[in-house]
This record gives structure tokens, C-alpha cells and sequence, in this order.
């Protein structure tokens, strides 16, 4: 690492997931693994006069498996998403509430959009039967920061708390902010990751009419085909990623286990449209070239990249020519997976999930596939593990995550080195 | 479609403390012997002031008046709720 003084370094010791896959981290990396379709139908609510009619939807989740029945109605779903993977993240950590040295652990839980469902009810009550009719937990429900501030109050963790709404970079900003947090002795354990819960009329209503989503509805197992030629845009996802991050030597004290550490984050800004990407891949290319100057890594040290992969036209194309641009003839050994082709985008909660997925697959060294990818696209002629999971060497992962506004981060992880004392 | 005056009768109705119990109940997930004339709704029940304003609101709903916020600054206890439910309905 480029300066160790004064510099502390940051282990993930637990990864919490609830998924379009599954409930848990093991089911969740299970249907990873297997290439399952997250996709189908849209249950939540009537979609038959939406151009898009498919998501993928969390499904078997009892919310009173870790929200108490008291608390329901004060939490929008993103939060409750939140409140669960943190739980699992912690419990995984081999740690439990209320957390020890509590004023030295924090909580970032992003979110792109917030309590859209509660926004969109407590409207239908207002209109429909006036101001005296809108809760009293509206507000606390809705605002994007009460995921993390729920989870902080359960959790008893006193230590920094805010919440980045960085669109659909929003996860990775919150386990990147949170790693400098630790690094730079602010604190010393971080509960961060990504929420999102937007599978609502106004929300999947909205993005159609972007036309950034895939209309693939008689088909939508098939629909979110990131790097394939005949991708026609991401399909909404909604869930949650936390990861439990400490500073290493708290971490190997208590006897944990890492499964990574975290060695460099890059954030920038392309500076060029609301929504679509620089056309260069400018801001992509210097957000994952800042991730591996932080580490010190040179790009060959890499050797898997999940990828943003969002299924969209432009964005694949962008970020593969972006892929190609940083790491240079090293680009065509690399793994470029995109797991949004099983789990569909979680949004601002999409960093979180693919940051646990980055720390599983250096844990178990197999590199989950991009699935739906039947006929090859010029533009996209990386190795994305086309259809089949794929055991591999993998040292270390970069994790890309771009948002609506030219907002990027980039999270390197590399596989834990256990031994005492001094950098290898 | 289903005539309104063909619509069932509505089931009959629960005596008024038992359903200003059932509210609170359901309200702040507080079992019903809890819920005792003598109990506060932030003493004892653990409300705070959020969940005051939306007991209130399901109040106004099931009983179908409207209560200004004075009047529910002076609702304390479950009794307090019950005698100003009775009153307001007598009235």
C-alpha cells in the first residue's frame, strides 16, 4: 500500500444480502452460482397498463423476521430491506446487537430514491382526503437517511452516520466512504451498503418512460441481458447489501475471518448529461483508474471486474470501451461479470449487493456468470462468463457503479492476507 | 355489481370500550390487558408523539369525528380516550 503511515487498513468480515434471489447471503449466492433469473412478473401492484410489466422482486421475505410487529408501520420497505441485511452482515461478522464499542461503529446505508411506496400512498391520501390524513410517519419513512438511522438505533452504533443518495452508484459510495472512515481513524467498524425498494407504479412508471428499461415482458427471465447484442435496457431490482467493514487488526484481535479487504475506492463525475454516461467513458475511466492508484495496484494485479453492466445499450458499451481503456492488453484476461443480468438493478442498493458479491467471490474463488448472453456484441468483447459460473484465481476484484447525474465510484477489493503485523 | 341495498348488513357492533381497546391494540401492537383505564399511552404503553398523532387519526376514522389537537394533548391515558370518545359521541 502506497503510505502505511498514519493509514489503517480495512477488512469486510461480514456480508449481509437479501436479494431478487433470496432471502440470505447463502441463498443469494446460491442462485448466483446456479445463473437463476431474479426476474418475473410484477406483483406488487397492478402493472397492466404499464409499458413494463416485469422486475425482479425480493420474494419470501417475512419483514417481522427482524423488525419487530411495533416498528412496521414507522419503516418504508427500503428500510426494512436495510434493517436485514445489516442484521445478517453483522451476524455473519460473528457479532450481534448491540454492537460492541459502540461510539466506534457507524452506519452508511445508501439509497438512490428513498420510501417511494410511502411517498406514493401518503400522495393518494392527501389527494384523495386531505392534509389531516397524511401520517405522522411520512416523513421519518420516506427520508432516504432512516434506513441507516433505523439500523444505527438497533444496532446501538453511535459512531458517524449518513447516507450518500448518489443514484445508482449510492452503495458503493457508502462502503467507500465508510472504508476512508476507517482508514483515516474516524472509526473503527462500518456497517454500509445499499438499499432500495422502488418497485412502485410512479418508480417503474418513470423509468419507462426514460426508456431505460427492457420491455421484454413475455419474457422477463431473459429480459436483463447485460453485454449481449440484443439488450434493451436494465430491469428494476429491489433488495439489499451490507457489509460489516473493520479495521484489520480490531478484525484478526477478535478472531474473525475476513473474506477481503477493501484497498482502494475511486469517485468522480463525467460532467456531461443527467443520465447518460460521458460517450468517451471519461468519468469511468478515471473513477476505476483512482480506485487502483489509492490501492497501489498495478491493472494486472486485477483479475475479475464486476461490472456496472446495466443491460442498457449505452451503458455496456461505454463501460467495456472504458474496461479496455484502464486496464489495456491485461483487459482481455480479465472476468467482467455483470450480476445484474441474475438480480436486476437494485438502484442505489446495487453497490451494496455487488460489493458482497466482490467479497464471496474472492472467498470462493468462482466468479458468478452474466447470464442471457446468447449472440456477441462487437462493442462488448470482454470475457463476461457468459451463462456458467466460473472457477477462476482471483486475487482481486474491482467493482464499478455508475449513477444518473455522471456520478461514479469504483471499489477494489483483494483476498485477505491473515498474517500479524506489517504490509506484505 | 352488487346493489348497495343488497350489501350485508354490517357485522354487529362491539361495545365502545372494547373497540377503542382493539384500536390501541392494533394502533401501538400493545396486548389488550395492557390496556387498562389507568394507562398511559407514553407512560405505560410506550408511545411517543408520532404514534399519539396516529392514534389519533384512527380514532378520528373509526369513530368518525374529528379531534383538534388541544383535545388530543388532554387524551393521556386509555381512560382519558375512552370518556372523551363517549362524550364526543353522546354529543
Amino acid at each position: 500500500m502506497r503510505d502505511a503511515v498514519g493509514v489503517r487498513r480495512v477488512v469486510v468480515t461480514g456480508v449481509g444480502l437479501v436479494s431478487p434471489l433470496g432471502v440470505g447471503t447463502a441463498a443469494t449466492w446460491e442462485g448466483l452460482l446456479a445463473g437463476r433469473s431474479g426476474a418475473g412478473p410484477i406483483t406488487r401492484f397492478d402493472a397492466s397498463a404499464f409499458p413494463v410489466r416485469i422486475a425482479c422482486e425480493v420474494k419470501g421475505f417475512d419483514p417481522l423476521d427482524f423488525v419487530e410487529r411495533r416498528s412496521l408501520r414507522k419503516m418504508d420497505t427500503f428500510s426494512i430491506y436495510a434493517m436485514a441485511a445489516s442484521l445478517l452482515a453483522v451476524e455473519d461478522a460473528g457479532l450481534a446487537a448491540p454492537v460492541p464499542a459502540p461510539d466506534r461503529t457507524g452506519v452508511i446505508i445508501a439509497s438512490g430514491i428513498g420510501g417511494f411506496e410511502t411517498i406514493e400512498r401518503e400522495h393518494g391520501n392527501l389527494l384523495a382526503r386531505g392534509p389531516r390524513r397524511i401520517s405522522p410517519f411520512f416523513v421519518p419513512n420516506m427520508v432516504v437517511n432512516l434506513a441507516g438511522g433505523n439500523v444505527s438505533i438497533r444496532l446501538n452504533a453511535r459512531g458517524p452516520n449518513t447516507a450518500p443518495a448518489t443514484a445508482c452508484a449510492a452503495g458503493s459510495h457508502a462502503i467507500g466512504d465508510a472504508f476512508r472512515l476507517i482508514r483515516f481513524g474516524y472509526a473503527d467498524a462500518m456497517v454500509a451498503g445499499g438499499t432500495e425498494a422502488t418497485i412502485t407504479p410512479m418508480c417503474i412508471g418513470g423509468f419507462a418512460r426514460m426508456r431505460a428499461l427492457s420491455t421484454r415482458n413475455d419474457d422477463p427471465e431473459r429480459a436483463s441481458r447485460p453485454f449481449d447484442r440484443d439488450r434493451d435496457g436494465f430491469v428494476v431490482g429491489e433488495g439489499s447489501g451490507v457489509v460489516f467493514l473493520e479495521e484489520r487488526e480490531r478484525a484478526l484481535a477478535r478472531g474473525a475471518t475476513p473474506y477481503a479487504e477493501v484497498i482502494g475506492y475511486g469517485m468522480t463525475g463525467d460532467a456531461f448529461h443527467i443520465t447518460a454516461p460521458a460517450a468517451n467513458g471519461n468519468g469511468a475511466v478515471r473513477v476505476m483508474r483512482a480506485a487502483l492508484d489509492e490501492a497501489g495496484a498495478a491493472p494486472e494485479e486485477v483479475d475479475s471486474v464486476n461490472a456496472h453492466g446495466t443491460s442498457t445499450p449505452l451503458n455496456d458499451r461505454i463501460e467495456t470501451a472504458a474496461i479496455r481503456k484502464v486496464f489495456g492488453d491485461h483487459a482481455d484476461r480479465l472476468v467482467v461479470n455483470s450480476t445484474k443480468s441474475m438480480t436486476g438493478h437494485l438502484l442505489g442498493g446495487a453497490g451494496g449487493l455487488e460489493a458482497g458479491i466482490a467479497c464471496l467471490t474472492l472467498r470462493h474463488q468462482i466468479v458468478p456468470p452474466t447470464i442471457n448472453y446468447e449472440t456477441a456484441d462487437p462493442d462488448c468483447d470482454l470475457d463476461v462468463a457468459p451463462n456458467v459460473a466460473r472457477p477462476a484465481r482471483v486475487r482481486s476484484v474491482l467493482s464499478n457503479s455508475f449513477g444518473f447525474g455522471g456520478t461514479n465510484a469504483a471499489l477494489l477489493f483483494r483476498q485477505p492476507d491473515v498474517s500479524e503485523g506489517l504490509d506484505p | 355489481m352488487t346493489d348497495r341495498k343488497q350489501a350485508p348488513a354490517p357485522p354487529p357492533e362491539l361495545p365502545l370500550d372494547e373497540r377503542v381497546r382493539d384500536l390501541i391494540c392494533e394502533q401501538l401492537s400493545v396486548a389488550p390487558d395492557e390496556v387498562t383505564p389507568e394507562a398511559g399511552f407514553i407512560k405505560d404503553l410506550n408511545a411517543d408523539s408520532l404514534d399519539m398523532v396516529e392514534l389519533t387519526m384512527a380514532m378520528e376514522e373509526e369513530f368518525g369525528f374529528e379531534i383538534s389537537e388541544e383535545q388530543a394533548e388532554r387524551l393521556q391515558t386509555v381512560g382519558d380516550a375512552l370518556a372523551f370518545i363517549e362524550k364526543q359521541l353522546d354529543s
